[in-house]
């Protein structure tokens, strides 16, 4: 089974070591184990959180424009890659070629998607004014959670177990095989995704169009063709994402973009959106916040306040990000553009 | 001598200001044909209108023989213009040599997808793309920078950066929009050097100048635009005598 990370974390919360301890409000005494446990749940959520922040960053990055559809191209990649799975197993593959042809099968509809609300949703609006794609994400994010509704319904789907079940102990932590899985896949495809930017003629020619569209155009760069391309290459990123999402948590369900796509949105933000490396950054430090403060919430505010609390990290990370430095950790690039 | 580009009847205007009345000017192959007058004369309106970031509103190009596709600034870069820009417009956060090898994209056939799947030919032509990068980086004398990024160049270098990347595009026609500005009398002189060996390589060259004393010694022709009108055309000695220069630069 994989480990839905609140079963997972009720199971710290009941660690002997911790019981054994002076109760209640007593000075925190962090533990190695507990905080390297929530270290572990935190770079997991953090990969996947960086994965979909690229789409965020990439689209801004080269058009200035926040795809707020891009959390339910997320979704859509997750419950794609579901029933494909679902298809295949009852047909009797093999788990793992099950999971490459559903990655497959959720990439491919990803991003058909993608390039599709590009071309419908916002090259239309290319030239107008800034809040009118906007708006326009929203809708298309609308849509896309209603159609999702209306296909997959509105339950809760468990999602079957592809991936190895073991889990490893590190230092007293439990670290499993699906959690191993997902940050050695995210890095790769990160390290991938900084090759095709920084070492091919279509990752020079998205810096390009991101720095001036009229002068890439000029040197014979293809604008609408590098910008479809980089809704495409994003929405990759975001079915990947989806995958992982579902097969670390178990479900999926067609609200599950929302709060990721605000979460990876806000990662973004935090490393400076329009830098591929700020997002990168800004969603493992994101997931690790999260995890610690979850993780540490209870003792925190003597158990008034409990691990649920997690999602409120995010946005209280975003308040202070947006107070403090608008233009992110990393993100020079936006000042630029201001 | 052929005529290389010659434009006939350029028009121009923003809201009610005419920035360019009737222009028509004829560019022969293989010279160094200067473009001046005094400020807000509509020099680099025609250098937008002929490379295609402004639309026209009337006129045409006829470019080595054929019409100028000028709805496309790409086709107008593939027809054979590359130009510079009177402020420098590089990539700033990419290194000089990429900036140089952006501008190998006008020349080169592979696809971006056939990029991102790495065949073979699309790996010999990233080499070729990088090689030609490098040798026109040496050709402007700006080799050692190769690596650095475009913004942290000095503004000479940068300047010969924009050449470097216009030339990248295979261009019959180097359209040059004020390159010798903010230069001391140095690099004006280098500057100098280089457009007469750009020139010698083939490249006809276009330039508009503030800098009269660069125009009159390099080009082999000058027209004068005053109020977006042609007021005079000739070789250089001609021009600098000519009363209806010398009122548009002094009188009024």
């Amino acid at each position: 089974m994989p480990l839905p990370v609140t079963i997972e974390r009720s199971e710290r919360i009941r660690h002997p070591l911790r019981e054994e301890g002076p109760g209640g409000g007593g000075p925190i005494i962090a533990s190695v184990d507990i905080f390297l446990q929530q270290l572990i749940n935190g770079l997991t959520l953090g990969s996947i959180y960086a994965l979909v922040a690229l789409g965020y960053t990439m689209v801004y990055g080269i058009l200035g424009l926040i795809n707020f559809a891009h959390g339910e191209v997320v979704m859509i990649g997750a419950l794609t890659a579901l029933a494909v799975a679902k298809m295949l197993a009852a047909a009797g593959l093999p788990a793992p070629l099950v999971l490459l042809l559903a990655l497959a099968a959720a990439a491919l509809v990803c991003m058909a998607l993608g390039a599709t609300i590009e071309r419908v949703a916002y090259r239309p609006l290319r030239n107008a004014p800034r809040l009118a794609p906007l708006i326009t994400a929203i809708g298309v994010s609308i849509v896309l959670q209603q159609v999702a509704m209306l296909v997959w319904g509105r339950n809760y789907h468990s999602v079957p177990q592809l991936l190895p079940a073991g889990s490893h102990e590190i230092l007293g932590a439990q670290i499993t095989e699906v959690q191993l899985i997902i940050m050695a896949t995210a890095a790769l495809t990160m390290l991938g995704l900084m090759q095709l930017v920084n070492r091919t003629k279509l990752g020079r020619a998205m810096r390009a169009t991101a720095e001036s569209p009229a002068i890439a155009a000029l040197m014979g760069v293809d604008a609408n063709r590098i910008i479809m391309l980089t809704f495409v290459i994003g929405s990759a990123l975001g079915a990947l994402a989806g995958v992982m999402v579902s097969a670390n948590y178990g479900i999926a369900h067609y609200h599950m973009g929302f709060l990721l796509g605000l979460k990876a949105f806000t990662a973004a933000v935090l490393g400076g959106i329009g830098n591929l490396g700020g997002a990168m950054v800004g969603g493992l430090l994101l997931g690790v916040i999260e995890a610690l403060g979850a993780g540490y919430i209870g003792d925190l505010t003597g158990g008034v306040l409990g691990s649920n609390y997690q999602d409120v990290f995010a946005f209280f990370v975003l308040i202070v990000v947006l107070i403090f430095r608008p233009s992110g950790l990393m993100g020079e690039k936006v000042a630029e553009r201001a | 001598m052929s005529v290389l580009l010659e434009a006939r009847n350029i028009g121009k205007s923003f809201g009610g200001v005419q920035a360019l009345k009737d222009v028509s000017l004829a560019i022969a192959a293989g010279e160094i044909y200067g473009l001046i007058g005094p400020n807000g004369a509509g020099k680099t309106t025609f250098f937008n209108v002929l490379t295609g970031l402004y639309p026209k509103d009337g006129g045409e190009v006829i470019f080595n023989g054929a019409p100028l596709p000028l709805g496309s600034p790409h086709e107008v870069t593939r027809a054979g213009i590359a130009r510079t820009f009177q402020n420098i417009r590089l990539f700033a956060n990419m290194t000089a040599l990429e900036n140089v090898m952006v501008g190998r994209h006008a020349r080169t056939k592979v696809g971006v997808g056939g990029a991102v799947l790495r065949f073979s030919r699309a790996r010999e032509e990233e080499a070729a793309i990088r090689r030609r990068a490098g040798e026109l980086l040496y050709y402007v004398g700006i080799a050692d920078h190769a690596r650095k990024l475009a913004r942290n160049l000095p503004y000479g270098d940068q300047r010969r950066l924009e050449i470097a990347r216009a030339l990248a595009t295979e261009p019959k026609l180097l359209a040059l929009d004020e390159p010798a500005a903010g230069m001391n009398a140095t690099e004006t002189a280098e500057l100098k050097t280089l457009i007469e060996g750009i020139r010698a390589d083939g490249v006809t060259v276009l330039l508009i100048e503030h800098d009269v004393k660069l125009v009159m010694g390099l080009c082999d022709r000058v027209a004068v635009l005053d109020y977006g009108e042609k007021i005079a055309e000739d070789v250089a000695d001609v021009v600098k005598r000519d009363p209806k220069v010398i009122e548009a630069y002094l009188g009024a």
